[in-house]
């Protein structure tokens, strides 16, 4: 399964430092572009309720979740305080001719 | 300093706190004692989630037992404070054990307000602020069964909302002409208003109580208009007081609360208080003294001062922020919509919208949307944040949804 590279959206569909919501085979992920225009990907629920996450906002490299603010680094997966203790799973992200491709593997 | 650190108030508030001693690095003893029978556990799901889930939930907690064992906190359970001893540094304990402090955080909480009426305390009445009191309401929930509500603020809507989807018979008794009274715009509380009448809720609103009558099957709620409501279970949410009992018999000044100065310290500077038991000066207005009863408060001043009992000196800066969810609406506000003399409307897709409420002289100071699901967070979070700037945007730009309240930040 590690060639598995999904087609998520266009790079166009998401702003910079924003996110979107990506559903693909029964699991939710959140797609992320950066300030410098680098795409990202993690599971798409906070890890803390079962939250969606392309609902919070993106300052930087950090996702805060809409409901309790929680927040993440999004490039790592790293849960960066109360109330979220448990990291986000992250997915390898590339662009080809302006689509946005994860692998889920 | 081989006391240590006495924190007495086991909730959100008492537990971030323990936490932050020691991701903080603080070595010394650390005791959290609470008078609940559970570990700190998060409250916010407790008139949502642990109403209407299959099974019987179990508290949320913010750590398990092994979770504070193994950060060396020791957690005691099921016991209240009954006196400190500011001399001898020392408080003691309803189960009689006296436990020493190099500095001690009082992080009571609040408790719900009492109806001042015969029978407000018998058994056909529940009030919510613990999970046993969520599971002793959650019994009352099922198909058929006939709820009244006293208090149409968020606390007896969420249950309203949670009762329906049980399939509950379900009245809200509001003394005042409309629900959400305090804090909330009309213009949101006519949208919660018009969900909760289209999704079976009988709203009395302008009813004031004038008596309890315990009948066979229930209750009989008697109003001032001669009218009267029976049900099986009245639930009474008419907001809460703080647990400053403690506080006052040791002689700490209370003003609403337990006062602190912004460093979260009360009149005695070893003694802290936060969370819903304290009164403190709220730096984005100027440093009026404010008493906070949401979530996020409790978190956050957790933190702060278990950041400051360990020298830190940093001020409460936060702005307040809360959340309501009732069926799949979402409120949001973040600072006190009171505090604006003008309301500047955002209209979102799918009947979403944003109020900015900006002072005289321009400044943004609270902003109040609602939507469903979460669809006003990120903008709120925004204004959050344009609100602690102290900034004051032009209005013209608030109002069209295309302009980003990101770049409003940067102006």
């Amino acid at each position: 399964m590690s060639s598995n590279w999904v087609e998520a959206c266009a790079a166009e569909d998401i702003d910079e430092e924003d996110v979107i919501r990506f559903d693909h085979g029964g699991r939710t992920f959140a797609i992320y572009r950066s300030p410098d225009d680098s795409y990202f990907a993690t599971d798409g629920l906070c890890t803390h309720e079962q939250v969606h996450l392309a609902d919070g906002l993106v300052m930087d490299e950090i996702i805060e979740c809409p409901k309790h603010n929680g927040r993440f680094n999004y490039k790592t997966g790293e849960a960066m305080g109360a109330p979220v203790c448990i990291n986000l799973k992250t997915y390898p992200v590339k662009v080809e001719a302006g689509k946005v491709l994860v692998q889920l593997g | 300093m081989t006391d240590g650190m006495l924190i007495v108030g086991a909730g959100e508030c008492g537990g971030r706190a323990a936490l932050t001693l020691r991701e903080r690095g603080y070595d010394g003893p650390v005791t959290l004692v609470g008078d609940e029978p559970q570990l700190p556990y998060e409250r916010p799901p407790l008139s949502k989630d642990a109403m209407v889930s299959e099974a019987e939930p179990s508290p949320k907690l913010i750590g398990d037992r092994q979770h504070f064992a193994s950060r060396r906190i020791a957690c005691v359970t099921g016991t209240s404070a009954t006196t400190i001893d500011r001399a001898a540094r020392r408080v003691t304990f309803a189960d009689g054990r006296a436990l020493p402090y190099d500095k001690l955080l009082l992080a009571t909480g609040a408790r719900p307000r009492k109806l001042p009426l015969p029978g407000a305390d018998g058994t056909r009445c529940a009030y919510l602020r613990t999970h046993d009191d969520a599971m002793r309401i959650r019994g009352a929930l099922w198909a058929g069964s006939h709820i009244a509500i006293l208090g149409g603020g968020f606390i007896g809507l969420e249950i309203a909302a949670s009762a329906r989807k049980r399939a509950a018979s379900v009245t809200v008794i509001e003394a005042l002409p409309r629900i959400l009274t305090r804090g909330v715009p009309e213009a949101i509380a006519q949208i919660v208003d018009a969900r909760h009448r289209r999704e079976g809720v009988t709203l009395a609103c302008g009813k004031a109580v004038l008596a309890l009558h315990e009948t066979a099957p229930g209750i009989e709620i008697a109003l001032a208009d001669g009218s009267a409501v029976a049900a099986d279970l009245l639930i009474i949410g008419i907001g809460a007081v703080p647990v400053t009992k403690l506080a006052q018999d040791a002689g700490l000044t209370v003003e609403n609360g337990i006062a602190v100065d912004a460093q979260l310290r009360t009149s005695d500077p070893v003694i802290y208080a936060a969370g819903d038991c304290c009164s403190f000066p709220l730096a984005v207005y100027g440093g009026r003294r404010v008493r906070l009863e949401c979530w996020r408060n409790a978190l956050d001043q957790g933190g702060l001062a278990a950041r400051n009992m360990l020298g830190a000196g940093e001020s409460a800066s936060a702005v307040p922020w809360f959340w309501s969810e009732q069926y799949d609406l979402t409120l949001q506000i973040a600072g006190l919509p009171n505090e604006g003399t003008q309301a500047v409307r955002r209209d979102l897709p799918e009947d979403a919208f944003i109020l900015f409420h900006l002072a005289g002289d321009g400044r943004l100071v609270a902003a109040s949307g609602i939507a469903r699901g979460n669809a006003v967070a990120k903008d709120i979070r925004l204004a959050e944040m344009l609100i602690a700037k102290g900034a004051k945007p032009d209005p013209a730009a608030l109002a069209q949804p295309e302009v980003k309240l990101k770049s409003l930040l940067v102006a």
